[in-house]
């Protein structure tokens, strides 16, 4: 209760409040606008909220995190196209609901299911909070390097059907970690000689490059379109009665969310895909599923609106990011010498509370924002795609070029982007290339730090959380393999199913 | 056979044109960074293996070339797809925006931040193909929200324009700690 107060006096400042403001209303308008999405945003801002305190800083990020899916459900039930990508599943029943004229009822129970999503995973952050104070500082070296090289495996798992490409692309981060001075041996890596590269490779350059430039070239190469929504009348307020009818899903859901954020590396798209299976297995209807199901569209946005809470789990307990966002609110605890991970609750615990009560308030903003607001974002939506193209590029700009001052900065981010418009219209994942930058050092970093107390390579696991890790990481292996191996046995029946089993031996 | 068509189905899966190109691109440089690693890396005596300066170069650059091995033999055993050299002149394409942004990055110390920002907003607008009066005007008007925003009140890092030294005293003053 005194963390919650010390927190509550951090954010009762003004610059605070209107950081939270900007951050949570901004949100949901780049959430809304398909071609945006927070990852560009908070890019964009992030070196801008260097020269702010921590708390400003964070609660606007925090602010633009938490509240674009809201945002992004709007384009995605009224015209088909998801504002931000994790809105996908929306898109499957919420846009049936609109051509079946429910345009209304499917906006408000996206709300509706956002917001309980939210507040739920706020409320799971809070309650786990006191067990994190515990449980963080059993975690020495070799456990936050042990939790690191599962974020890495899952990452790369988790995009199935594109294992190999995000296996490179986290190797590819974690090479890029790498180039430049080495701060322990004091020796030169993959500089080739040009001075430029002796300070490594800035992971915010990386970063705008590979989201905010390559967005903008994406844009500016692909025809202009301009999305119409059509604006919607009555009340938007019905969904929180009809969302109670459905809570069972919504609290499934929601629980899906909060696990799946917590563990570094999956995220909003495995919370989104395993609560649409859920309820459509659980449905009395599941044929309606695609097709307008209300029950569909309250377990996408009830899961993927729980995650930004507990991905804050990892990040703030073991200075872990479990995906490009919090890695990117990561380097602002860094400018200010405010490292996440297990000191962080024993050190800056008002600050821990701060966030916590500023994601909390986001989502009450943000829903009563949407409550009166709607019609005009799906007029501000329709800002033609070329246009927030020129857009981004110049505000990139600002991103890379108040870093340093550098233009070779602005270069490379420049060659980033180029590299981000392919994996983008190749339909290749870029998030692998970032957690592999960050997971890469920081799993460097500790497994040097942990090697003076091994004596063997079994002392790594020597530790009750460390092995429980280890014990971790072989399952998911484990779980993997399991299911290559079915994949292999089906196909086989796929490839000659009218041949017995026995004779294709 | 049926061993071998299991294996085409298990590396066979959804890409779009121009996969195999970048494969085969991404492999080479993979090679070619890995063939570099005695030359680009050190390796400190009586050091252990994990606390090596060449470990984790080393170590992700020899998993990125098998996968990048593998990514290019799924996509060589996948159906070729058409559109492919169409898709690699979308990608150079692109390059002339990221020209744009370096030219644009190299003018701002020069030009200083407003003129440039507005001009290039304006340029860029027109090489997207828009014509129409009210969108160069939304354009502009863009531009100034980006400069009043960033550079006026969060105060963000930028060079001052070397232009603005041949203003007139009180104006030179304000355009280079605002604008």
């Amino acid at each position: 209760m005194e963390n919650l107060l010390a927190g509550a006096e951090m954010l009762a400042r003004v610059d605070v409040m209107i950081a939270l403001l900007v951050g949570s209303v901004g949100g949901v308008i780049i959430g809304a606008i398909p071609g945006v999405g927070p990852a560009v945003a908070i890019a964009i801002l992030l070196p801008a909220t260097f020269s702010l305190e921590p708390i400003v800083g964070l609660t606007m990020l925090l602010g633009i995190y938490g509240s674009s899916m809201y945002g992004g459900a709007i384009p995605a039930i009224l015209i088909n196209t998801p504002g931000t990508a994790v809105n996908a599943l929306t898109s499957y029943d919420g846009y049936p609901m609109t051509k079946a004229g429910q345009a209304r009822r499917a906006l408000s129970l996206a709300y509706s299911a956002s917001f309980f999503g939210g507040i739920f995973g706020i409320l799971c952050l809070i309650l786990l909070s006191p067990v994190l104070a515990i449980i963080a500082p059993m975690f020495g070296s070799r456990e936050i390097f042990l939790a690191a090289l599962l974020g890495i495996i899952l990452v790369v798992l988790a995009h199935r059907g594109q294992i190999f490409a995000a296996g490179m692309l986290a190797m590819f981060g974690i090479f890029l970690n790498t180039v430049g001075l080495d701060a322990v041996t004091y020796t030169q890596r993959y500089t080739f000689g040009l001075s430029f590269l002796s300070s490594g490779i800035n992971l915010i350059v990386v970063v705008l490059g590979l989201f905010a430039l390559s967005q903008a070239f994406f844009l500016l190469t692909n025809p202009d379109s301009s999305p119409d929504a059509k604006p919607v009348s009555g009340s938007l307020t019905a969904g929180f009665k009809e969302l109670m009818q459905h809570k069972r899903v919504a609290g499934v859901a929601s629980s899906l969310g909060v696990i799946m954020g917590m563990i570094p590396g999956v995220g909003e798209f495995t919370a989104q895909f395993m609560s649409y299976t859920y309820a459509q297995k659980s449905s009395a209807n599941p044929d309606a599923f695609g097709k307008g199901a209300p029950d569909g569209l309250i377990a996408s946005e009830a899961a993927n609106n729980a995650v930004p809470a507990a991905a804050m789990i990892p990040l703030l307990a073991l200075g872990i990011p479990g995906e490009a966002l919090t890695a990117m609110m990561l380097s602002v605890f860094y400018v200010h010498n405010v490292i996440p991970g297990p000191q962080l609750f024993q050190n800056n615990i008002d600050l821990v509370y701060g966030l916590y009560l500023a994601l909390i308030l986001l989502n009450v903003v943000v829903i009563c924002f949407l409550m009166v607001s709607t019609n005009l974002l799906t007029k501000i939506i329709r800002v033609p795609t070329r246009f927030l193209g020129v857009m981004i590029l110049i505000l990139s700009f600002v991103g890379v070029y108040s870093l340093r001052n550098s233009l070779t900065d602005c270069m490379l981010a420049a060659g980033f982007g180029v590299l981000g418009l392919i994996l983008k219209r190749l339909n290749l994942p870029i998030v692998p290339i970032i957690l592999g930058m960050v997971l890469g050092g920081i799993m460097e970093v500790k497994l040097r730090s942990a090697l003076p107390r091994l004596k063997t390579p079994l002392d790594m696991i020597d530790r009750p959380i460390a092995m429980i890790i280890f014990a971790m990481i072989l399952m998911v292996l484990a779980l993997h393999l399991r299911t290559l191996i079915k994949e292999i046995r089906a196909h086989q029946t796929d490839d000659d199913h009218d041949l017995h089993d026995t004779q294709m031996r | 056979m049926s061993r071998v068509k299991t294996l085409q189905s298990l590396f066979k899966r959804y890409r779009r044109p121009g996969d195999i190109v970048f494969a085969w691109v991404v492999l080479i440089v993979a090679v070619f960074l890995l063939s570099q690693l005695l030359s680009q890396t050190q390796w400190k005596s009586g050091g252990k293996l994990f606390a090596q300066p060449r470990f984790w170069p080393g170590l992700s650059l020899i998993l990125m070339t098998s996968f990048a091995a593998l990514h290019l033999f799924g996509s060589a055993l996948s159906e070729r797809l058409e559109g492919r050299w169409r898709e690699i002149g979308l990608w150079i394409a692109s390059i002339e925006y990221a020209l744009w942004f370096v030219v644009y990055a190299i003018a701002v110390p020069y030009a200083g931040y407003l003129p440039t920002t507005f001009a290039f907003a304006i340029l860029l607008v027109l090489r997207a193909g828009y014509r129409s009066v009210r969108a160069l005007f939304w354009a502009g008007v863009s531009a100034i929200v980006i400069v009043l925003l960033f550079k006026t009140f969060l105060q963000v890092k930028l060079p001052a324009g070397q232009i603005y030294d041949s203003l007139p005293d009180g104006l030179r003053q304000i355009m280079l700690n605002y604008f």
